[in-house]
C-alpha cells in the first residue's frame, strides 16, 4: 500500500523550518528510489505548539514532531518498512492507531473530538478535490435543497452559538438578517482573531479553508447574502494565501459564483485584510474597517443585522462558527445539540499557552474542566511547579484561581463564577508568575489598542498602566488600588463598546482574588522588586 | 405665516407622545424615537452631557450622560439611547455620580489647567461641568503627550493640547459643511484631531468658516487673534486707522457683555470703537450697497449677453474658497464682485484717501467681522487693488505691496478689546458711524441674515429693471433658517429663478447641480454659514439655534427702522459714482471692486501649489 507523508504547513511549521524537512523528504525518497511507494503532500496544522515541523504518516496515522531534515532518513527508512519512529511518535486521536504507547501524548488523543478540525492535518488544504473526497461541500448541495428558513431552523436546533467570545446564538442572528428586505445582504467572516493567546481560528484557515468557504454560502444562503466578506488578520499572510487559492478553486468548481451548483443562488467571496487594530476584531468596527474608514465602533442599534456593511443587512460570524455550520447541516442540529454542555453545545477549540508541558490547539467538546485542559491536555504545569491563575477567554476573559479550575468550559457554569468560555484561549500562570506583572501587561496591551473614541476606555486604558508601573515600582500611594477598583467599574460601566467594557476584567478580578499579592506590592520588599518607603 | 405650521407640528408631537416610561420612579411620556435625552429634558430632568451637541453631535465619545436603565447591564448613554416603553431611568444614583465625575475627572488630568488665562474660559463647557459636579481635583496624573499648535492658517489656531476628542468639530466639519478638513489620527491616547498628513489647517482644503471653532466646548480652536496688531496701529500716531463692520456683528456683539440677543446694538457697537481709538467708524453695509449694484448689475449684462448663469454670490470668504477647492471647474458661475468687506478696503485706500489727502500707506484698515475666513480673504494675494492703483502714481515697487484690508477682528475680538479698555459697552450711549463710508441702507444691513444680499438684490434689480417702485419690499420666501430656499420673480415677464442656501453642505447640493448642467436657477446666494454671517464662526461663543433665530429678528427689525432700504438709493454710494467710479461695472470697478478665483483641487500637491489665477472674462466694458 502506498505511504503518503502529509507536512504541516501552517505557519508555526514553516517559520520552524518545515519547507527545509519536506525537501529532505523528498531528496531521501529519490535518495532510495522509493517515488512510486511513497508521497510527499503539504496539509494544515495538527495543533502542536512543539518548537519544529510536524508530520502525519498515512496510513500509519503517526505524527512526528519536532521534525527537522536531520530526521528525513529516519522517517523514510521507517516508513519504508511500515513501522512508527518512535522517538519522534506522538498521537493525534483516539480513533487513529498509535503504535507508540505511554506517555502524555495518549491523553491528549483521548480527550479530542476533531469535528471542525477534522480535515486539518489530513488533507491538502489547497487542493479542494481532497476537501470534495472527505465530503466537502455536501452540506451546501443538501442546504440548497432546502428552504433559506429551514436551514436556519436547523442551526436553531443545533443551538450552535457565536464562537468569537460573545456566544450570540448564531440562528437568531440570521434570522434578524433574513427578515430584513434589501437590494443586497452580507455575511462577513471575522477573521480578525487579536485576541492574544488566541489562535484557533489559523488552524481552520490554514489547514481546511474550504470548510470556512462552505459555511459562508450555507449562511448566505439562509439569511439571501450575495456576497460575502472574509475579514482576515493581516498578519495571518499563510490564511489569506490558503483562503485566496480557495475561493478561486472554488469559483472554478461553481461553488462560488453567479449560480452557485448550477442553480439561481449566487453568492462570492472577498478577502479583506486587518492592519493591525485590535478593536477590528469588534464586528462594527470591522464593518467600517472594510468600508475604508477609521476602526471604531458603531453605536448599536441599528445592529449589524439591520444596517451592517454599507447600511445593508449584515451577519458578522467567527470563523469557527461558520465552519461549523457544514457539519451541521449534514449532520442535523439534533446531531450538535447531542454535543456539548446545556447551553453550550458542540465542540469547541481552545489556544492553550502558558506555562504548561504542553501548547497548542485541540478541540474538545464543552463542559471539559479547565482543570482537563490543564492537566490532561497540557500535561500539567511547566517544572512540576504550582498553578497560580489561569487566564480564560483572552485577555479580555477572566481570571481563575486554583480553587475554580475544576469548573467545566460552559457559558452556564463559568457564569456562576463571572466568567466565560470567550475566544477559547487557556493561558497558565505558574507560582512564580507576578499577578501585578501579568495584569500591568494586559493593561498595555489595551492601552495601546484602546480605538480612542471615548473617555473612559481611551484615558482609563493609560491611567491603568500609569498606576501599575507605580504599583510595581513600589511607588503606589495609598489610594492607588482605589483608584484602580473605581476606574475598572466605571469602565465597565461606561465605555462605548465591549473593548473598553472588558479591558478592566483581569484587573478587577485579580483584585479581588489575589488581594494579598497586591498589598505585598504596596508594602516594603514586594516580590516584584518594588519598595514602598 | 408661520404659525399654522408650527401649529401642526406641536399637535403632530403632540400625537406622537407615545412612549411611556419611568424617570426617576415617575410616569412620564416621550416622543415615538426620542432619545433618553430629550425624555429627560421634556420630563423636566437635567441630564449634564459634555460631547453632545443639538443637531451637530452626538457621538456618545464623552461618557458624561450616563444613566441608569434598569436591567441592563451597563449604563446607557442618554444622548444616543431610544427611549421606550417600560424602560426605568435613573438619572442621580451613586454609579451614575461616581461615572461622570470620574469621566471628567480623566478629561481634565489631560487638559491643562490655565482657565485663568484661557480666552474660552467664559464659555468652556469643561469648565462649567467640572464645577457642576463638584470636581475640586482631578485624582489622576497627566498621561498624554504634549501636542503642538497648528498656527499654519491665518484664521484659526488649534491647540490640541487642550481638545477633549468630543468630536463637535469633526461632526460640524463633515456634517455641516460636507468639508472634512479635520479628522481623527493615532489610536487610543494618541488620539488627535488632525488635518491630512498633518499639514495644518493651512495646507489643506479648510474653509477657514471657523464652525469648529463655534462648536468647540473648550478653547482647542480659536479664531488667530489679531488685537495686539490692532492696538499697535491704533497707537500709532503717524495711522490713520478706520475700521469698518459688517452687518451682522451689530447684532450679536452684546451677548459679549451679557446682554440679550435680540437686539441691534449699532449706535453702542460704533461708540465703543470709537472709545477704542479708532480714526474713523465706517460701516460695511455701505460697500454692501454698492455690492448690489455692481452684482446686480453683472446679473442682468449675464442674462442680456447670455453669460454664465446661474451666478452665485461672492461675498463669503468661505464658501469662495470651498468653491475653489471643490467645484473648481464651476467658478465661472461666481460673480466677480469683491465682498463689501474687499471693496470697502480697496476704496478706503483709493477714493477716501484722495478724498483726505492721505498717503494709502498710512491709512490701516481694520475689518471687524463676524467670520474667521476674512482674515483668509484679506490676505489673498489678489487683494492688492489699492497698491496696484498708485503703483504708478507713487512710483511704488511689487515689494512695497500693501494688502487693501490690513487686520480682520472677529465679534469676540473686538468684544475683548473693549473689555481691556475698561469701556462699559451696556452702559455707553449710542453714536453714529462716520460719513461718507458709514452711510447705508436697509438693504446693506440685511446682508448679514441668510437670504440677504438675495433680497438686497432683488429689490434693487426688480425697481432697475421694471421702472415700477416695490409696495412690498419683504421677499419672505428667502427668509428664515430653511437649508436651501428658492423663489421666482416676474421681472415685467421675465421669470428669474433664485435660490439661497447657507452651510456648505447645502451649497454643495446646489453646486452639485450646477455640475450636472441640471441647475434650474439664474441666481443663487451662498453663505458658508447656518444662519448666514450672523451665525460666522467669529461671533460670541453663545451662538446656537435660537441666538441665530433671534440675531436674524434683530437684522429685520433693524432694515425695517431703516429710513433708507434700497441700495440704490444710498446717497454716499450715488456720490461715489458720481465722484470716482463713474458707473456699475466700469473701468475703475473693475480694477477695484471685482477679482477673480483660482482652482485648488482636494490633493495635497493641489492645495500646496499656488496655481496661476483663472483668466476670467470680466463683465466691464473698457
Amino acid at each position: 500500500m502506498k505511504t503518503t507523508i502529509l507536512v504541516s504547513h501552517d505557519r508555526r511549521a514553516m517559520a520552524a523550518g518545515a519547507a527545509a524537512a519536506e525537501a529532505a523528504l523528498r531528496a531521501e525518497i529519490s535518495k532510495r528510489g522509493l517515488d512510486k511507494d511513497i508521497s510527499v503532500s503539504a496539509t494544515g496544522s495538527l495543533g502542536y505548539e512543539a518548537g519544529g515541523a510536524c508530520v502525519l504518516v498515512m496510513p500509519l496515522a503517526v505524527v512526528y514532531t519536532p521534525v527537522t531534515a536531520a530526521d528525513a532518513a529516519d522517517i523514510i527508512e521507517a516508513a519504508s518498512k511500515g513501522r512508527a519512529l518512535e522517538r519522534l511518535a506522538k498521537p493525534v486521536s483516539k480513533s487513529w492507531k498509535m503504535p507508540a504507547s505511554g506517555s502524555h501524548a495518549e491523553k491528549l488523543a483521548a480527550a479530542q473530538q476533531r469535528v471542525i478540525l477534522g480535515n486539518a492535518g489530513v488533507i491538502d488544504p489547497e487542493n479542494i478535490g481532497e476537501y470534495v473526497s472527505a465530503g466537502g461541500y455536501g452540506a451546501l448541495a443538501k442546504a440548497l435543497a432546502m428552504k433559506p428558513e429551514e436551514v436556519i431552523a436547523e442551526i436553531k436546533t443545533s443551538e450552535l452559538r457565536g464562537r468569537g467570545g460573545a456566544g450570540f446564538p448564531t440562528a437568531t442572528k440570521w434570522a434578524s438578517a433574513a427578515q430584513e428586505k434589501a437590494d443586497i445582504k452580507y455575511v462577513v467572516c471575522n477573521a480578525d482573531e487579536g485576541e492574544p493567546g488566541t489562535f484557533k481560528d489559523r488552524e481552520i484557515m490554514e489547514g481546511d479553508p474550504h470548510k470556512l468557504i462552505e459555511g459562508m454560502i450555507i449562511a448566505g444562503y439562509a439569511i439571501g447574502a450575495s456576497k460575502g466578506y472574509i475579514y482576515i488578520r493581516g498578519e495571518y499572510a499563510l490564511s489569506i494565501s490558503r483562503l485566496e487559492k480557495a475561493a478561486e478553486a472554488a469559483r472554478a468548481k461553481g461553488f462560488l459564483g453567479e449560480k452557485v451548483l448550477g442553480g439561481n443562488f449566487a453568492f462570492d467571496i472577498e478577502i479583506a485584510r486587518g492592519a493591525g487594530a485590535y478593536i477590528c476584531g469588534e464586528e462594527s468596527a470591522l464593518i467600517e474597517s472594510i468600508e475604508g474608514k477609521r476602526g471604531e465602533p458603531r453605536r448599536k442599534p441599528p445592529y449589524p443585522a439591520q444596517k451592517g456593511l454599507w447600511q445593508k443587512p449584515t451577519v458578522v460570524n467567527n470563523v469557527e462558527t461558520l465552519a461549523a455550520v457544514p457539519h451541521i447541516i449534514l449532520n442535523g442540529g439534533l446531531w450538535h445539540k447531542a454535543l456539548g454542555a446545556e447551553g453550550a453545545r458542540g465542540t469547541k477549540i481552545f489556544s492553550i499557552a502558558g506555562d504548561l508541558n504542553w501548547k497548542g490547539v485541540v478541540e474538545i467538546p464543552f463542559g471539559t474542566p479547565v482543570s482537563a485542559i490543564i492537566n490532561e491536555i497540557g500535561g500539567g504545569v511547566k517544572g512540576g511547579r504550582k498553578l497560580k491563575a489561569v487566564i480564560l477567554g483572552g485577555v479580555s476573559g477572566s481570571l481563575l484561581t486554583d480553587s475554580e479550575i475544576a469548573t467545566p468550559v460552559d457559558f452556564n457554569s463559568l457564569a456562576k463564577i463571572e466568567a466565560g468560555p470567550g475566544s477559547g484561549a487557556v493561558i497558565v500562570l505558574d507560582e512564580t508568575r507576578s499577578v501585578v506583572e501579568a495584569v500591568l501587561n494586559i493593561a498595555r496591551f489595551f492601552k495601546h489598542e484602546s480605538c480612542g473614541r471615548c473617555t473612559p476606555c481611551r484615558a482609563g486604558t493609560a491611567q491603568i498602566v500609569r498606576i501599575l508601573e507605580k504599583i510595581r515600582d513600589g511607588k503606589a500611594a495609598e489610594d492607588d488600588i482605589t483608584k484602580l477598583e473605581s476606574l475598572a467599574r466605571v469602565m465597565a460601566q461606561t465605555s462605548f463598546c465591549p473593548l473598553g467594557q472588558t479591558a478592566a476584567n483581569i484587573l478587577s478580578q485579580s483584585l479581588k482574588k489575589f488581594a494579598g499579592e497586591w498589598e505585598a506590592c504596596l508594602c516594603a520588599g514586594c516580590a516584584c522588586g518594588g519598595n514602598k518607603k | 405665516m408661520g404659525s399654522l405650521p408650527l401649529r401642526r407640528l406641536r399637535l403632530r408631537r403632540k400625537q406622537e407622545m407615545t412612549v411611556n416610561l419611568k424617570i426617576n420612579g415617575k410616569d412620564c411620556r416621550a416622543a415615538d424615537g426620542a432619545t433618553l435625552l430629550e425624555a429627560c429634558k421634556t420630563a423636566g430632568v437635567k441630564v449634564p452631557t459634555l460631547c453632545y451637541l443639538e443637531n451637530v453631535n452626538d457621538e456618545g465619545s464623552c461618557g458624561v450622560c450616563v444613566v441608569e436603565v434598569k436591567g441592563q447591564r451597563t449604563l446607557a448613554r442618554a444622548c444616543i439611547t431610544k427611549a421606550a416603553n417600560g424602560m426605568e431611568v435613573s438619572t442621580n444614583t451613586p454609579a451614575v455620580r461616581a461615572a461622570r465625575k470620574t469621566n471628567v475627572e480623566l478629561l481634565l488630568a489631560n487638559h491643562p489647567a490655565d482657565c485663568l488665562v484661557c480666552q474660552k474660559s467664559d464659555y468652556c463647557s469643561l469648565r462649567f461641568l467640572a464645577a457642576d459636579l463638584g470636581i475640586k481635583e482631578s485624582r489622576y496624573e497627566r498621561t498624554a503627550k504634549k501636542h503642538e499648535q497648528d498656527a499654519t492658517s491665518p484664521s484659526l489656531v488649534r491647540d490640541p493640547d487642550k481638545c477633549i476628542l468630543c468630536r463637535r468639530c469633526v461632526a460640524v466639519c463633515a456634517e455641516k459643511q460636507s468639508v472634512c478638513a479635520i479628522g481623527l489620527a493615532g489610536r487610543g491616547e494618541e488620539s488627535v484631531v488632525t488635518t491630512f498628513g498633518d499639514m495644518g489647517l493651512g495646507g489643506v482644503e479648510c474653509a477657514n468658516c471657523g464652525q469648529c471653532a463655534l462648536v468647540c466646548p473648550t478653547g482647542a480652536i480659536m479664531e488667530k487673534s489679531e488685537v495686539a496688531d490692532v492696538w499697535k496701529a491704533i497707537d500709532d500716531p503717524k495711522k490713520t486707522v478706520i475700521v469698518q463692520t459688517a452687518p451682522a456683528v451689530r447684532v450679536a456683539i452684546g451677548e459679549d457683555f451679557g446682554l440679550e440677543p435680540g437686539t441691534a446694538w449699532t449706535g453702542k457697537m460704533a461708540a465703543a470703537l470709537r472709545a477704542l481709538g479708532f480714526d474713523k467708524v465706517f460701516d460695511t453695509d455701505f460697500t454692501a450697497d454698492l455690492t448690489i449694484l455692481e452684482e446686480g448689475n453683472e446679473l442682468l449684462s449675464r442674462v442680456k449677453n447670455g453669460g454664465t448663469l446661474p451666478m452665485i454670490t461672492s461675498c463669503s470668504p468661505g464658501w469662495i474658497k470651498f468653491a475653489e477647492h471643490f467645484f473648481p471647474g464651476v467658478l465661472d458661475h461666481l460673480s466677480t464682485c469683491k465682498s463689501p468687506q474687499q471693496m470697502f478696503g480697496a476704496l478706503a485706500k483709493t477714493y477716501y484717501a484722495e478724498k483726505l489727502g492721505v498717503d494709502p500707506r498710512n491709512i490701516v484698515v481694520v475689518s471687524l467681522m463676524p467670520c474667521t475666513a476674512k482674515k483668509y480673504e484679506a490676505r489673498r494675494p489678489e487683494m492688492n487693488s489699492a497698491f496696484q492703483y498708485w503703483k504708478k502714481k507713487l512710483n511704488l515697487k511689487d515689494g512695497d505691496s500693501f494688502q487693501d484690508v490690513d487686520y480682520v477682528l472677529t465679534t469676540r475680538e473686538a468684544a475683548r478689546m473693549v473689555k481691556e479698555a475698561g469701556i462699559d459697552f451696556a452702559a455707553i450711549p449710542g453714536e453714529d458711524f462716520d460719513k461718507p463710508l458709514g452711510i447705508s441702507t436697509g438693504a446693506g444691513v440685511i446682508f448679514g441674515a441668510t437670504g440677504g444680499v438675495m433680497e438686497a438684490a432683488l429689490r434693487t434689480v426688480y425697481e432697475v429693471v421694471t421702472g415700477k417702485t416695490l409696495t412690498k419690499l419683504e421677499f419672505e420666501s428667502v427668509r428664515g433658517m430653511e437649508g436651501i430656499k428658492s423663489a421666482e420673480v416676474d421681472l415685467n415677464g421675465l421669470k428669474v429663478k433664485v435660490a439661497v442656501a447657507h452651510g456648505l453642505g447645502n451649497a454643495r447640493k446646489l453646486l452639485e447641480q450646477i455640475r450636472d448642467g441640471k441647475s434650474p436657477y439664474h441666481f443663487i446666494e451662498i453663505m458658508t454659514c447656518d444662519g448666514g454671517c450672523l451665525g460666522g464662526g467669529g461671533q460670541p461663543f453663545t451662538t446656537n439655534a435660537e441666538t441665530r433665530k433671534k440675531r436674524a429678528q434683530a437684522i429685520y427689525a433693524e432694515d425695517k427702522d431703516m429710513p433708507m432700504r434700497k441700495s440704490h438709493e444710498n446717497p454716499a454710494v450715488k456720490e461715489l459714482y458720481a465722484e470716482f467710479l463713474e458707473k456699475p461695472l466700469g473701468h475703475k470697478s473693475h480694477e477695484l471692486l471685482h477679482t477673480h478665483y483660482t482652482p485648488r483641487g482636494v490633493h495635497p500637491d493641489d492645495v500646496k501649489a499656488e496655481k496661476p489665477a483663472c483668466k476670467k472674462e470680466h463683465v466691464c466694458a473698457h
